[in-house]
């Protein structure tokens, strides 16, 4: 039987990313529809406590590879073991989600494979075993609809496209499986973690982004953020003028966010910005001027000066 | 040390990118193309590194006769040669990364340096598969701690730097929750993100000297390469369209809006 391998990741907390949880839903979606079991794969120092958590969740088998060489996640030792175990079992489709690991293994992955492979998948289109992938160029301005011809085909999934596979149903069995092991060039040294109380941008439900409206002065924004359990963005306009810190800005050159509700304040919407955020559920737009093109996108727009409005939104969402 | 930099052709990111009626591409009025901003940060880091440690470095692209402006581009930031692969059609992430293998090969860089991915494609894969196809390390995401740390920090901790005998790369990734840092033995290939470093401006004097420096033209068959594309695109279609939005009065019917309506908060 022709096999779907989803690849888990671990997050250096040691928990399960949430992330895999949606890859296993894309990866449920390919195996019925091309009449193949659904495998997962973990690789950690010690995989037994994630591969009992994700039996639960719909695979039919849990590969799980412990050792010490997998205590740090690195491209050169997990591809080998990966496109290893995918080799023995014969799998037709190497997956996983759209995370910094998913993105830097994944091509490794796929590229000992001989494999073709499509990123940040949305969907799947296409019919049964012909599967055509839909995926984003040009930062999300255009959705392609991609067929990979290798006998062997790799992706990723952005994971807000696709639900988090839920438990219940058959529980997987676990394999142990101990992948041989090769010197690598690459040394992990250390991982310093940033520490917010905020969640992850590209993770999170909820944005509120401030642009040049709100003058480099963002605690209208980080309080209202704060209020709503959300992650703070920004324009570039706002991190070029080193007001915030580069790591928060949306568009096409920063990071792509398609969380359940953007709130954009003092953002005017230039391209760059909207092919950041267009993908999100619910778009809020408030900026004093009222021909700002981010309005085109809006499902609701407030014309008013976000430093009047916002602390009245926090104060009403608080009181909810 | 020798350091090859990639620099594809991209569509301005301040372009309008609308898909063509027949779906079979995007409207091409009205575009500019740029440096993929990705690869222009890995030209910057590839002449920091050579200003510091001496040597060359090598800009190469992949397209038609067109590139060339990318390359002269390049040239004029201070890169030292050109490899243009001359190329006209469609070209997935497999052919690239194994016409660069090859134009590695003859080069024998220290270090190959890309953008992590190109603004068009978005596969975010060609540096990945270069560094599998040549057995070398990878530090995908280079990264600075600029926005962690204070100034003298960062003077100790730049993106990528090498290792006290000078045999391997230190590479700070930029990846979720934080920052890893990783050692890669030379060769490797590092791939840059958006915070590594602002790209310097071509100056006058580059620009001038640019327009005598050489670019080696090349192409796939003459590499040996077979580029039949694996990443087949069958139609490109507009994103979902937004259904056309409404302007609220006051905060209070936005809450209402957001509670009762779209049920988002």
């Amino acid at each position: 039987m022709p096999v779907v391998l989803i690849v888990a990741e671990q997050q250096p907390d040691g928990n399960l990313r949430k992330a895999t949880l949606n890859a296993l839903t894309a990866g449920k979606q390919l195996a019925e529809r091309t009449g193949a079991e659904l495998h997962v794969a973990v690789l950690a120092k010690d995989a037994s406590g994630l591969a009992a958590e994700l039996k639960g969740h719909g695979a039919k088998v849990v590969h799980a590879a412990s050792s010490p060489v997998f205590e740090h996640y690195l491209a050169e030792t997990f591809a080998p073991a990966v496109a290893e175990l995918a080799q023995s079992l014969g799998a037709t489709f190497v997956g996983g989600a759209s995370t910094a690991m998913g993105k830097d293994l994944l091509p490794r992955v796929a590229a000992r494979l001989k494999a073709a492979m499509a990123t940040d998948v949305l969907g799947f289109e296409g019919s049964g075993a012909d599967v055509v992938y839909a995926r984003p160029m040009w930062a999300g301005n255009v959705v392609a609809h991609v067929k990979l011809t290798t006998p062997v085909q790799v992706f990723t999934v952005r994971p807000t496209e696709f639900p988090a596979a839920p438990t219940g149903g058959a529980e997987a069995e676990v394999r142990p499986f101990t992948p041989k092991t090769e010197p690598v060039k690459t040394r992990f040294i250390d991982f310093k973690e940033v520490k917010s109380a905020r969640p992850q941008l590209t993770e999170a439900s909820v944005v509120v982004a401030g642009g040049r409206g709100t003058k480099g002065d963002f605690k209208e924004i980080e309080a209202l953020a704060d209020v709503l359990g959300a992650a703070v963005g920004a324009s570039r306009a706002v991190c070029d003028a080193g007001w915030v810190p580069n790591d928060l800005q949306v568009g096409q050159t920063g990071k792509v966010v398609a969380p359940k509700l953007y709130i954009a304040a003092g953002i005017s919407g230039a391209i760059q910005h909207l092919a950041g955020m267009k993908g999100s559920k619910t778009i809020v737009a408030i900026n004093k001027d009222p021909e700002a093109p981010i309005f085109q996108v809006a499902d609701y727009g407030l014309v008013a000066d976000l430093f009047k409005v916002l602390p009245e939104l926090r104060q009403a969402l608080q009181s909810k | 040390m020798k350091i090859l930099v990639t620099a594809k052709r991209v569509e301005d990111a301040e372009s309008k990118i609308r898909v063509n009626p027949q779906g079979t591409g995007i409207v091409p009025e009205g575009l500019k193309y740029k440096i993929n901003p990705f690869d222009e940060i890995a030209v910057e880091e590839g002449l920091r590194l050579v200003a510091k440690h001496g040597g060359e470095v090598v800009v190469v692209s992949i397209g038609g006769k067109e590139v060339q402006e990318q390359l002269r581009h390049a040239l004029a930031m201070g890169a030292h040669k050109a490899v243009w692969v001359n190329h006209a059609g469609a070209l997935d992430q497999l052919a690239i990364a194994a016409l660069l293998a090859k134009v590695v090969e003859a080069e024998k860089p220290d270090l190959a340096i890309l953008g992590k991915q190109s603004i068009d494609d978005d596969q975010n894969q060609v540096g990945q598969y270069l560094a599998e196809f040549l057995g070398w390390g990878q530090a995908t995401f280079a990264s600075k701690v600029e926005s962690l740390e204070s100034d003298a920090e960062k003077g100790k901790h730049p993106g990528v730097m090498l290792s006290a005998d000078g045999k391997a790369v230190v590479v700070v990734r930029e990846v979720d929750n934080g920052l890893a840092t990783v050692e890669c033995q030379m060769p490797a290939v590092v791939t840059t993100d958006l915070r590594l470093n602002l790209p310097r401006y071509a100056s006058l004097p580059g620009i001038m000297k640019a327009k005598s420096k050489p670019i080696q033209e090349l192409t796939p068959a003459g590499l040996g390469v077979d580029v039949t594309p694996k990443v087949v695109i069958q139609k490109m279609v507009p994103p979902p369209a937004r259904k056309a939005g409404i302007k609220v009065p006051d905060v209070a019917t936005l809450v209402d809006k957001l509670k009762n309506e779209a049920k988002v908060v």
